[in-house]
Parts: structure tokens; C-alpha cells; sequence
């Protein structure tokens, strides 16, 4: 049997058109099934809204699918779920991102209720009133969750008041019943417009087909008061660690958020940062702090580090979940490990293989038209080139273990951490 | 793409289906094992046994095979469900080898080390601690248990607590012994491999293994539901929740799927939004609740078939179960409509096809089917759906959503205050 040839997303088979009024298209033809995503930016996210109007650039994505000039909430819902597609809008610090799925004959449906939505929303009060009290019922439910009110508290630590990142419930739960339909319709006219904006079609389409369909749909979006791009406040890391207590009753697991600010995307670091990462808690079982604390100490389900990384300072950040009783052990062993990365060189075999890692993540990264798609949207967004995928291996192997190790000391100080756990008292 | 079954002189059932889309091959074992089969004291003890399967082989001591495979680009994990328990390596296929290997050496030679049997004792406790966390997990387990007085779908698949202070070394070894055969396994792959070439390959590495008899499995049939059951959680918190869970047929029964296309309709597809369907209409756009949700499980045993409503600040819980089962009543009353059957069909349609993009989806579900002794129904499920009426809906409806085979569920939050 003929076995197909596997092509890697590159400059030779992607295809990135700029619109006329500033969108970045890229396509990719991928007929593995008969199905085709969207994955798209938009200058729209946290960063835009003001910090006494928290959440307000959260609920304007959403909002956006409540009702057009064409489309009720019944009719646009009807749309896309009577022919099995999803679209969503969910606004991130920077951006709001895209997401959309359908059969491939259906690209056509999906990106005309796109550009509706994008570009005529009603915003219908009785949908805003529906919408604050899901929003009320959900922060409820986040009050008692270990997880997210340990992560909650670490970022509202880490970055100050002034930052998207930092976001208290009681700020939110203070502005909700005051927002109103007017708020939402002003944040959208000031925000929402095609320049600026990336998407990204993978799919079971053909490249021109794909590009006449966003012409016709998007090509005559303008907003001329659109705001200028926004560049988040730069942020000094913490000088000295701070430890920080949620009560919540009736757990019997507590939760640890504890790291510092990690590198942009485009920081120079980035890679060195990203393998430092992986050898710290990815690689293998979480990697060192998954031998240490789950595998060695047997005291946790999950124990792992990330690292965020994207237009603005992101977090470099260990999650665990323990027994209260084995709170303060997991933080010991966890600083250690952060100690460790900034102190000794890693093995040589651990950096070869967190290397061949990546490497050969690849394949697997980019199975599906999702995976594609992100991985072309962030191609652009950071300006890493169409042909990053393609030279990705040489960018990989080219980090040495003093790159990581300096990319450790730069970023990671074990004494100037925030150490943010939630859950039962005594911990 | 094609697809061969195969068994082995000792068993072991193989099915290859070929991919070519991507340079990537997904490797799956099923066993025929869950909690469903777990004898009370030794709950949980099916979830055990898949976290000790990491701890290591004489030829793969404890953390080889995680940094092997992860070392050229793989993923593995394992799930235990009530049914059964699966492991999956997903990597490029030039080290399907790898995969093989480490596959057909722990079917048989895992060593569960006594001090590794302790260390995830602690670890496991700690899984079931994260879960305890939410407190729909509290109001899940009482209402299993309120539905299943006999059968093993009363537990969850975690175990109860007592049984993980409890089960030893000695039994977990047992339990691996009896039931990691493979006369009780099915090997699955799914992927860019040639299937001339890889059937060799796997005569040698799995062929090998002894002969042992198909495993006994311990199931209890649970007597037919008299009537309604109810139950009533409190936890801590602010949230308040309604559930409503109804006895259901295996996922083998034609009326299973009359179910499955009922919950598309009900409460919306597995993977896709919900906002048009009838209980986001009736519940959420009302104002009543938050979010809705339902489903039915493809199991090998009856099961149930559960929807949960978490209720907006204030909203009662009567007046969401009432309204929750209003919709119930009308659509055993009235059916549902030709667009409804038409939208449900074309939904499952294009699940169908999001999950081709992927070859570990794809071997899920051959291994799922075979769990199930149904090696294509995987494949024929969007064909069976199809063949659902109006008639059948309505009919299964009035079949299965009645209050004698319901059991329903409170979740009333206390505050800030244990």
C-alpha cells in the first residue's frame, strides 16, 4: 500500500495572507478528516479593561455569543449546534481567542456567525442578567475550591493592582452588580476590530476557498476607533519569599501555588526557560519535583511545575496537592529542587533527553487540526517566523546547560518566592 | 484505512487498523477488569493495580519507561473505569518497539514492590483527597450507592477510604495475578505501522506470553428499582446542586442508543455546546440555573443515565428538580421533533469525524468496543444512531425516565462554616 508522506507545517505549505484592513490569515490544508478548525486572536482581552472594571473584557467575549442583529440566542446557538459545530470566545490577558470547529462543508456557516458575532452583538440585558448570575454562582463555587483559590491569591500577590493579572473575587463580586449593557457595548466599540487580529484555518479546506470565505465574511471589518495595542505594566519580581494562608473549610487536601514571574515568549531566555522547566517538574513523572514529592515522599497526586510565558511576564510556578499535614514538607522539598536548577549544572543525559523531548513532541503536538491551528496562531503572534516548526530541532538542541542553568538564576530565586496555599487550617 | 482482528494461540486479542495521516501510532491494552468486578473490603483495588503497573518491571525498573518514552516524543498514561482497566502508549511509530516491549513485559512481570506498594498507598489517598475536594464528588458517591444496592457500579472507582487503608500488598498481587492475562486482554493499535510487518513483531513479543484461562469475574446483578430513591448530601460551601439519575441499559441494548440520541436533544452532545437544547432552555435560560448537563455511560453493565443541574444563588432545590422533570414529562408526552432527530444525528456525525483527526481517540474507541464484546461498535455508532425514529425517542422515554427507576440527589451547601 502507498504510505503518505508527512509534511510539516513550514513556509511551503502554509499560506498567510494579510487582509486589507490588517488581519493576519494563515491556512493549512490538512485532509486527515473531514473537519476544519479556527484558532484566532483578537486585541481585546483583560489588558484593556480598567482595574476597577474587572472581568468586564471576560464578559463582552461572552456576551458576544448572547444575540445578534441577526441572530437571537436561540438562532445563533441553533446554527452552529444544529450542524455540530462549536465556537467560543473566551478573552485571556492579552486577547480574546477564537476557538471554532465543523465539518469541513460547513466553514461557510462558521465564519459568517463569526463575523456576526464580532461584529454585531446586541449584548440583550436579559441575557447580561442571566449572565452576572452564572458569573455569581461560578465565584461561589471558586470560594471552595483549594485549586483556584491557591492560584487566585499567588497571582493577586505576585503582580500589583495595576497588573490584568491581578484579579481579586471581592473586586469582582464588588463591580458585578454594577456593570450594565452600556459598559459592555463601549468596551466592544473601542476594542473589537480587525486590526491586530490572527486566524488560523486548518482543516479538510482548500487554501483559496478558505481565504475567499474570510474575504467575503471578515474582509470589510473596520473599526476605526479601535484602540492602539496595549503593552502590560512590567513587573519586579518578588525580593523576599511570602507565604500566604486561604482558610477553607471541610478539605481534606490543601493546595500550593508557589513561584515567581517567568520569561515573555520572546524573551531571548525562552527556550533555555522552557527546558529548565520540563527537568524541574515535566520530564518523565513531573520531573524533580514529581520524583521528590509524589514518587520518593509519596505525599501527592500531582506535583509539577509550569511555566506560562506569553506576551507579558507570565508565572515560573510549582502546583501540588497534599495532605494539610504535608504542607510544609512539599514546599521544603519543592524550594530545594528550585534551589538545585539555579545552583548545578543539569546532567548532561537530563538536558539530551528533555531535548529529544521536544523534539520529538512534535508529531503528536500537531496530530490534529487544533494543534495546528494554536501552534500557527502563537507562530505569528510572537514572530517566531513560518518557518520555526521546521527549524525547531536546531533551536531546541542549540540550549547548552549553562543556558540552563543561567535561565534558572535569572528567573527562579528559591528565597524571594510567593507561596500561596489554600485549604483546612493547620497547614 | 484498514482493520484485522487476530487471536493468539494464548488468547490475546489483537485488532490493527491502519492511519496514515500522521507518523504517530497509539498502543492499547484492555482488560477486562473494573471496579465493577471489586468485592467489598477491596474496593478501589482495580486503580491500585494501575498505578503499581508503573512501579516497575526487572527489565523496566520504576521511572525507566517514563523517561524512555517521553525521551522520543511519547505519551502514555492508563484509566480504570468500572469496566475496565486500560493502559496507552501514543508515539512516533519508529519506536513502536518501545511500546511493545514495556506493554507485554508488565502483563506479566510487575513487580509490586512491598515499599512501593506503601508509597502509593499515600498517593492514592491523596488522588481520592483531591476529589473529595469538590462536593459533587460527595453527592455522586451516595447516590451510586443509593442506586446500585448489589452490583459494583456502587462504588466509585477510587475505592472507599477503609479499603485503601487496608488492601495489602498480598491482595493487589492477587488481583493482578487472576485478572492480567491474556485471555482477559485485547491489544489495540492504531497508527502509521504496516500491518505485514508489526504482526511478527507481536506473535514474538506477546505470543510468548503463558496460556492462562479467561479470569472469572466477580459481578453481582442488581435486582430491579421499586420505586424512587433519594438522597441528601451537605458540604461546606455556598453552591447548591440537583441531580436526577435514571437506571439505563448496557451500552450493547438497542435501547441504548434511543437514550444516547434522547440526551442529545435533553441536554446537548458530549463535546459540543449545549445552549439549544431543552434543559439549558428550560433551567438556564429561565434563570433557575447555571449550567446543565447529562449523559449516559457506554457500559458493559446496566447503569444509569444522570443529569445535574447547579442552581443559581438562591433558586430552591424543588423548584429546579421540579422543572427538571417537567421536561422529562413533556417529552415522554409529546416526543421530540424531526429537526431535533435530524440536528442530534448530524452532531454525532461530526464528533464522528473530529475524533478521526486523532489515532488515540481512534484506539479508544476499538478498545472501549471490545470491552464491550462488541469489536465494531465504535464504528457503528453513528450508523446505529441513525437508525433511531421519532417513534423509538418517545417510546424510550416513556421507558426509562419513569420515577420508580429514578433516583434523585440534593447537594445543599452549608456556607462558609464545616
Amino acid at each position: 500500500m502507498a504510505h503518505a508522506t508527512f509534511d510539516i507545517p513550514s513556509s511551503q505549505n502554509i499560506t498567510r495572507t494579510t487582509l486589507a484592513n490588517g488581519i493576519t490569515l494563515l491556512v493549512y490544508e490538512n485532509w486527515s478528516a473531514q473537519s476544519v478548525n479556527l484558532y484566532g486572536t483578537l486585541q481585546a482581552g483583560k489588558l484593556y479593561e480598567a482595574p476597577d472594571t474587572p472581568e468586564l473584557a471576560s464578559m463582552t467575549a461572552t456576551m458576544l455569543m448572547r444575540g445578534t442583529q441577526t441572530h437571537d440566542f436561540t438562532a445563533l446557538h441553533e446554527a452552529l449546534e444544529s450542524i455540530g459545530a462549536d465556537l467560543e470566545l473566551t478573552a485571556s490577558v492579552h486577547n480574546v481567542v477564537i476557538t471554532g470547529k465543523a465539518l469541513a462543508e460547513d466553514l461557510q456557516v462558521l465564519l459568517t456567525l463569526l463575523s456576526d458575532m464580532l461584529r454585531a452583538p446586541t449584548f440583550p440585558e436579559v441575557w447580561l442578567t442571566q449572565l452576572k448570575a452564572q458569573l455569581q454562582t461560578s465565584i461561589n463555587y471558586a470560594l471552595q475550591d483549594t485549586r483556584y483559590m491557591a492560584e487566585r491569591t499567588f497571582r493577586d500577590a505576585l503582580y500589583p493592582p495595576t497588573h490584568p493579572q491581578h484579579s481579586p473575587l471581592d473586586r469582582t463580586l464588588a463591580y458585578l452588580p454594577q456593570v450594565t449593557r452600556e459598559d459592555l457595548q463601549a468596551f466592544h466599540a473601542r476594542c473589537y476590530g480587525a486590526q491586530g487580529m490572527i486566524l488560523a484555518i486548518v482543516g479538510a479546506v482548500k487554501t483559496q476557498e478558505a481565504v475567499a470565505l474570510v474575504e467575503r465574511t471578515l474582509g470589510d471589518w473596520h473599526n476605526p476607533a479601535q484602540d492602539a495595542p496595549r503593552v502590560a505594566p512590567v513587573v519586579t519580581p518578588p525580593e523576599t519569599t511570602r507565604r500566604l494562608f486561604t482558610p477553607i473549610a471541610g478539605k481534606t487536601q490543601n493546595d500550593i501555588s508557589m513561584g515567581t514571574l517567568g520569561p515573555t515568549r520572546r524573551d531571548p531566555a525562552y527556550t533555555a526557560c522552557m527546558l529548565a522547566n520540563s527537568i524541574l517538574g515535566e520530564f518523565g513523572m513531573m520531573g524533580r519535583v514529581g520524583h521528590v514529592i509524589r514518587e520518593e515522599a509519596g505525599m501527592a497526586y500531582y506535583a509539577y511545575t509550569r511555566l506560562e510565558g506569553g506576551e507579558s511576564q507570565g508565572t515560573w510556578q510549582l502546583n501540588a496537592g497534599v495532605a494539610p499535614h504535608n504542607v510544609d514538607q512539599a514546599i521544603t522539598l519543592a524550594r530545594d529542587e528550585f534551589a538545585r536548577l539555579t545552583q548545578e549544572l543539569v546532567d548532561e543525559e537530563e538536558l539530551a533527553d528533555n531535548q529529544s523531548y521536544f523534539v520529538g513532541r512534535l508529531p503528536l503536538r500537531l496530530e490534529n487540526n487544533n494543534g495546528i491551528a494554536s501552534v500557527l496562531e502563537a507562530m505569528e503572534r510572537y514572530g517566531l517566523g513560518l518557518d520555526y516548526l521546521r527549524d525547531y530541532r536546531d533551536i531546541i538542541y542549540s540550549v547548552t546547560r549553562e543556558d540552563v542553568r543561567a535561565a534558572a538564576q535569572m528567573y527562579l530565586n528559591p528565597d524571594a518566592l510567593i507561596i500561596s496555599v489554600a485549604g483546612s487550617e493547620g497547614a | 484505512m484498514t482493520t484485522s482482528i487476530h487471536t493468539l494461540a494464548n488468547g490475546l486479542t489483537v485488532i490493527l487498523k491502519e492511519v496514515h495521516h500522521a507518523p504517530l501510532v497509539s498502543h492499547w491494552v484492555a482488560y477486562r477488569i473494573g471496579s465493577r468486578n471489586e468485592r467489598s473490603g477491596q474496593t478501589g483495588i482495580s486503580h491500585w493495580v494501575e498505578h503499581m503497573m508503573f512501579k516497575g518491571t526487572d527489565k523496566f525498573p520504576a521511572g525507566m519507561l517514563d523517561h524512555a518514552i517521553d525521551r522520543v516524543g511519547g505519551q502514555w498514561n492508563a484509566f480504570t473505569s468500572m469496566d475496565y482497566t486500560m493502559y496507552f502508549e501514543t508515539l512516533p511509530v519508529d519506536q513502536l518497539t518501545l511500546a511493545l516491549e514495556a506493554e507485554a513485559d508488565r502483563m506479566v512481570n510487575a513487580l509490586f514492590d512491598p515499599e512501593e506498594v506503601e508509597s502509593e498507598r499515600t498517593v492514592i489517598i491523596s488522588e481520592r483527597q483531591g476529589i473529595e475536594n469538590r462536593p459533587t464528588f460527595w453527592l455522586g458517591e451516595q447516590m451510586r450507592a443509593t442506586a446500585f444496592h448489589v452490583h459494583g457500579y456502587h462504588h466509585e472507582i477510587i475505592g472507599d477510604l477503609a479499603d485503601l487503608h487496608t488492601i495489602t500488598r498480598d491482595d493487589l498481587y492477587a488481583h493482578y495475578q487472576t485478572h492480567y492475562a491474556p485471555s482477559n486482554a485485547t491489544l489495540i493499535l492504531v497508527g502509521a505501522f504496516d500491518t505485514a510487518q508489526i504482526l511478527p513483531q507481536i506473535e514474538a513479543l506477546y505470543g510468548t506470553l503463558p496460556s492462562r484461562p479467561q479470569p472469572k469475574l466477580f459481578v453481582r446483578p442488581e435486582p430491579p428499582q421499586l420505586g424512587e430513591r433519594r438522597v441528601v448530601v451537605e458540604r461546606p460551601g455556598k453552591t447548591a446542586f440537583v441531580r436526577a439519575a435514571y437506571k439505563t441499559p448496557p451500552a450493547t441494548h438497542p435501547d441504548w442508543f434511543k437514550l444516547e440520541l434522547l440526551d442529545s436533544v435533553l441536554s446537548g452532545t458530549n463535546g459540543l455546546d449545549n445552549k439549544s437544547s431543552r434543559l439549558y432552555q428550560a433551567l438556564v435560560q429561565s434563570g433557575l440555573a447555571a449550567n446543565v448537563s447529562g449523559g449516559l455511560q457506554n457500559t458493559v453493565d446496566p447503569f444509569l443515565y444522570t443529569l445535574s443541574v447547579t442552581l443559581n444563588d438562591g433558586v430552591k432545590h424543588e423548584d429546579a428538580e421540579r422543572a427538571l422533570l417537567t421536561e422529562l414529562e413533556r417529552v415522554q408526552q409529546e416526543g421530540i421533533s424531526e429537526a431535533e432527530l435530524a440536528k442530534a444525528k448530524k452532531q454525532a456525525r461530526a464528533v464522528f469525524a473530529y475524533a478521526q483527526e486523532s489515532v488515540t481517540e481512534q484506539a479508544h474507541a476499538l478498545a472501549e468496543s471490545a470491552i464491550l464484546g462488541e469489536l465494531d461498535w465504535a464504528d457503528r455508532y453513528t450508523e446505529r444512531l441513525e437508525a433511531v425514529t421519532l417513534a423509538d425517542v418517545q417510546a424510550a422515554a416513556q421507558q426509562y425516565l419513569v420515577p420508580r427507576q429514578r433516583t434523585v440527589g440534593w447537594l445543599i451547601p452549608t456556607g462558609s462554616e464545616a
